[in-house]
């Protein structure tokens, strides 16, 4: 079963100019936004967002990374995995707006990781969530505040996001399952 | 990674693999609140036929900074005393449910014979076996060098080209042999500097220059010294007439140490007998790297728990 | 009781019949109407000799009895073994040799004959009452310390000019103490890396050499036990050369085991003297081959699971071996080409015989001599188990290696102690031992 492209590179330059709109449209602006991208690819869209955000308001594409692998709850389950450094940007985290930024959001489990390891760093004022593709089949109650595409799958299926920093070019894939 | 029980059998990449997950095991320990979730509900066991108090309390540091609960064995005042083998200590704690033994035995191979015994369940990480290795030193000691050299860009980085000079007791001591392997392996020279009497025998098929003159090893401007302990009762066996002529012979003194490059890092294993292999000055100079060394040890063996206790192995 | 082994194969390649009545070995036609061993395709050996063995009995029979030593012994063709002193209490008195052969004696399996210590509890300080064990009924005639070395040079004069006057001979375990202080293994580039002490080959041959040189002083016989190195070899050849009255042994573990096998610390390889390099083990073979070393003997060497089971410096050194000595010696010297079956019968049997002043030994299979004997299978081959073990302890570095051969079955004074592969139950042997 060949994989279905989803989004081509000019769908997803769209989608993360409208989410940076949106960012800045609901948080009324960007004096205490922080970006943090979740390794390896969210690391990407953040600071893709990063340049997006300081081209309409220069001063406010503050990016960062934040690493989850220790706070995982799958960590005896699967392959052991290396961690990613974690960078939080001059200023920290207290008292600002932290926008999470990943790839995919499937489960959820991800993302709670990552609430935990925020709260290692300092305590934000408030976190939203920005993906590039919502799934779907949550396991825990999550939900993203910016959305790139939602897209329906079955959980037999694949979604595959390639960046051309490290894959060569833009694409989201869905392969496997029942079409 | 389902035991660590010494550096001769470590890749490159597993070696360089346990430096950089040190590196955000340090990160973590600059943090308010200097701890991880990652072990928890797992328990580690120190089992200590050998006294150690520093190693002891740097993996005791390590498993709690990871949220994992520890019990310690300490031979000292013991049923070991009364008789009580390795097989039987070993089965006794297992049977109280630990994950991993951190395991320190006078005997050589003694970690070999607890992980292939089929005795217990757990993860051993080899905290050093009589003479003949100590892996997690070696791997705190070339995780200090590789910071000294690239500082923050030392993530993915081997040691390739390092000059090293071991000094001391190298026959009695597993911390020389377990620096060796892993720093040939991830690419550095080493010299070992001894008398005669304190090299092993075969040393002359070790992948090591060697040399019995401490002046001439420093004058080929290595970029690390690392001493070794002495242990006094060695003189009562004759490997060396008495203190003061070991002292004066390969002793980093501190003619010695001002001969030193700017830049040479000067590192020993601890504990130090200050006046004995190193100098008061030398020991306490901002070259010395032994505090260092001991702040590593707890990253690198918190990456090493870390790299044990997860994975679908453990 | 009488039995006809027919069609078997002689040490010399002919095949013949042997009769054996009344406890010697008769013409064929004579031993009719007993039991009928079939030997088609069988090598007969004669009994074999074990000059090295340690029956821990008394004061050890955790590990192993006179009788579950015996019945091992048995099991490896054996039909004498010569019983180290290194008992507890010691066999350093006429009491103690006089009961463990007589225990030897009542389970019937093989000849036993303690060796008699040297010194007094082998604390190498006064000699023990060599005179009186050579006197007493279990007529002692070899008198070793072994386990621990006579390094005290007078002691040792002293010992080799005593026994000359029981037709004795001083058996030494060959290690300078001062040398191998808490040695683990062979002293060398494998030790190093391991962390483990090493008993250096120079702590062996220096004691050789000056023991052979003592023995040529005072004009007296001397036997080296398990000789481990190129470098005894050498001494032993000199000494010979020379005139010197000296007779070597090697263990068959000794043939075929080199020190590599401490690689991964499992200490059923631990073993005093240690396993060696590879040119050790080809220099020993062709001593053996040349006559240079006399005789194989096993070191038959019984632990507990317990003194095993454990960190290779706090295990006991030490190897079983009685079961498995001839196929070892077969796999290293016989299928190497080394050696044929006469010299086998030579190096297990007639000579070990001659050096412990054993009598029945000399003429094997001739009319009229004491009907020990063996047979085997020498084309059987079978992965060596603890079910080939009959002795009390399962310290074995063979467990899981293929072996070639297989005792099919042995006589002693003519009672069978084995047969078709499997050892006899002592109340039978005990009973068919008395009555012979």
């Amino acid at each position: 079963m060949p994989a279905r492209p989803v989004l081509q590179q000019a769908d997803i330059e769209r989608a993360l100019t409208r989410i940076a709109h949106e960012i800045l449209e609901s948080n009324r602006g960007s004096s205490d936004l922080v970006l943090l991208g979740i390794p390896t690819r969210g690391v990407l869209l953040a600071e893709r967002l990063g340049d997006i955000l300081e081209r309409l308001e220069p001063g406010s594409g503050r990016v960062g990374a934040l690493d989850v692998t220790m706070y995982r709850d799958d960590l005896r389950s699967q392959p052991t995995r290396s961690p990613q450094p974690t960078r939080i940007p001059d200023g920290g985290i207290d008292g600002k707006t932290v926008v999470l930024v990943d790839d995919v959001l499937y489960s959820g489990r991800t993302i709670r990781a990552a609430l935990d390891a925020l709260g290692a760093h300092g305590r934000p004022r408030a976190v939203r969530l920005a993906v590039l593709v919502d799934r779907g089949h949550r396991e825990l109650p999550i939900r993203a505040d910016f959305v790139g595409k939602n897209l329906p799958s079955s959980s037999s299926e694949r979604v595959n996001v390639r960046l051309r920093e490290t894959d060569g070019e833009d694409a989201v894939e869905i392969d496997g399952g029942a079409s | 990674m389902r035991h660590l029980l010494s550096t001769r059998d470590l890749s490159c990449d597993d070696a360089i693999g346990i430096l950089d997950v040190a590196e955000d095991m340090a990160d973590v320990a600059r943090r308010a609140v200097p701890k991880l979730p990652t072990l928890q509900g797992r328990t580690v066991a120190n089992l200590f036929f050998e006294d150690s108090t520093r190693t002891r309390l740097s993996f005791e540091a390590a498993a709690k900074r990871l949220s994992a609960d520890v019990i310690t064995f300490s031979a000292k005042g013991s049923s070991v005393q009364k008789g009580e083998g390795l097989k039987d200590t070993a089965q006794t704690i297992a049977a109280m449910g630990v994950d991993a033994v951190v395991l320190r035995h006078g005997a050589s191979g003694a970690a070999r014979t607890l992980a292939d015994g089929g005795w217990i369940d757990a993860a051993v990480v080899n905290a050093g076996d009589g003479t003949h290795e100590h892996p997690t030193q070696a791997l705190l000691d070339a995780y200090t060098m590789r910071k000294a050299r690239h500082g923050d860009a030392s993530r993915g980085r081997d040691l390739e080209g390092l000059r090293v000079a071991i000094v001391g007791d190298i026959l009695h001591s597993r911390v020389a042999r377990s620096n060796l392997w892993l720093l040939r392996t991830l690419g550095a020279e080493v010299t070992l500097v001894a008398p005669a009497t304190l090299l092993p025998s075969g040393v002359a098929t070790w992948p090591a220059v060697v040399r019995h003159d401490l002046d001439d090893a420093l004058a080929d401007q290595p970029d690390v010294v690392m001493m070794l302990r002495i242990q006094s009762e060695r003189m009562h066996a004759a490997f060396f007439p008495n203190e003061r002529e070991y002292s004066r012979e390969w002793g980093l003194d501190d003619a010695r140490f001002s001969r030193l490059g700017p830049d040479t890092m000067v590192m020993h294993p601890g504990p130090m007998i200050r006046g004995l292999e190193i100098s008061a000055a030398a020991a306490d100079s901002a070259r010395s790297l032994v505090l260092d060394q001991v702040t590593n040890g707890v990253s690198i063996r918190m990456a090493v728990l870390y790299l044990v206790l997860t994975g679908a192995t453990a | 009781m009488t039995v006809l082994i027919q069609g078997a194969t002689l040490p010399d390649g002919s095949r013949a019949d042997l009769g054996i009545r009344d406890g010697v070995f008769v013409e064929p036609g004579d031993a009719a109407g007993g039991r009928v061993i079939d030997a088609d395709g069988l090598r007969a050996l004669p009994g074999l000799v074990d000059l090295h063995t340690h029956l821990r009995e008394p004061g050890y029979e955790q590990s192993e009895t006179v009788l579950t030593g015996s019945r091992a012994a048995a099991a490896g063709g054996f039909t004498a073994v010569f019983a180290m002193a290194n008992t507890s209490p010691a066999q350093d008195t006429a009491g103690v040799v006089e009961q463990v052969a007589s225990l030897g004696e009542q389970h019937g399996y093989v000849t036993v004959r303690p060796i008699g210590a040297v010194t007094i509890g082998l604390a190498g300080e006064r000699l023990s009452e060599i005179g009186a064990m050579a006197r007493s009924r279990a007529a002692v005639r070899v008198f070793s310390d072994d386990g621990k070395c006579v390094h005290d040079a007078l002691l040792m004069r002293r010992a080799l000019e005593y026994v000359k006057t029981f037709d004795g001979v001083v058996a030494q375990h060959a290690q300078e103490p001062r040398l191998t202080e808490g040695a683990q293994m062979n002293d060398g580039a494998l030790a190093s890396e391991l962390g483990l002490a090493g008993w250096p080959a120079v702590a062996e041959e220096a004691i050789i050499a000056r023991d052979v040189l003592l023995a040529e002083a005072v004009g007296a016989r001397l036997h080296v036990c398990h000789v481990s190195t190129a470098g005894s070899v050498e001494v032993v050849r000199w000494a010979k050369a020379r005139g010197i009255d000296v007779t070597a042994e090697v263990t068959p573990h000794h043939l075929l085991l080199t020190e590599d096998a401490a690689v991964g610390y499992d200490a059923r390889f631990k073993v005093n003297p240690p396993l060696r390099r590879s040119e050790d083990v080809e220099a020993l073979r062709a001593a053996l081959a040349d006559g240079t070393i006399d005789i194989v003997a096993t070191d038959h060497a019984p632990h507990p699971v317990e003194s095993k089971e454990t960190a290779w410096a706090e295990a006991s050194f030490g190897m079983v071996g009685l079961e498995s000595a001839l196929s070892v010696v077969q796999t290293a010297m016989v299928d190497t080409g080394l050696l044929d079956w006469t010299g086998v019968a030579r190096v297990l049997s007639a000579k070990p015989a001659e050096i412990g002043r054993l009598a029945g030994y000399d003429a094997p299979f001739a009319l009229g001599a004491p009907a020990h004997l063996t047979l085997v299978d020498p084309t059987a081959r079978r992965s060596f188990g603890v079910e080939d073990l009959r002795g009390r302890s399962v310290n074995s570095p063979y467990l899981g290696r293929d072996l070639p051969g297989r005792v099919v079955a042995t006589l002693h004074r003519g009672v069978p102690t084995v047969l078709d592969g499997e050892v006899r139950p002592a109340e039978d042997v005990a009973q068919e031992a008395s009555r012979g």
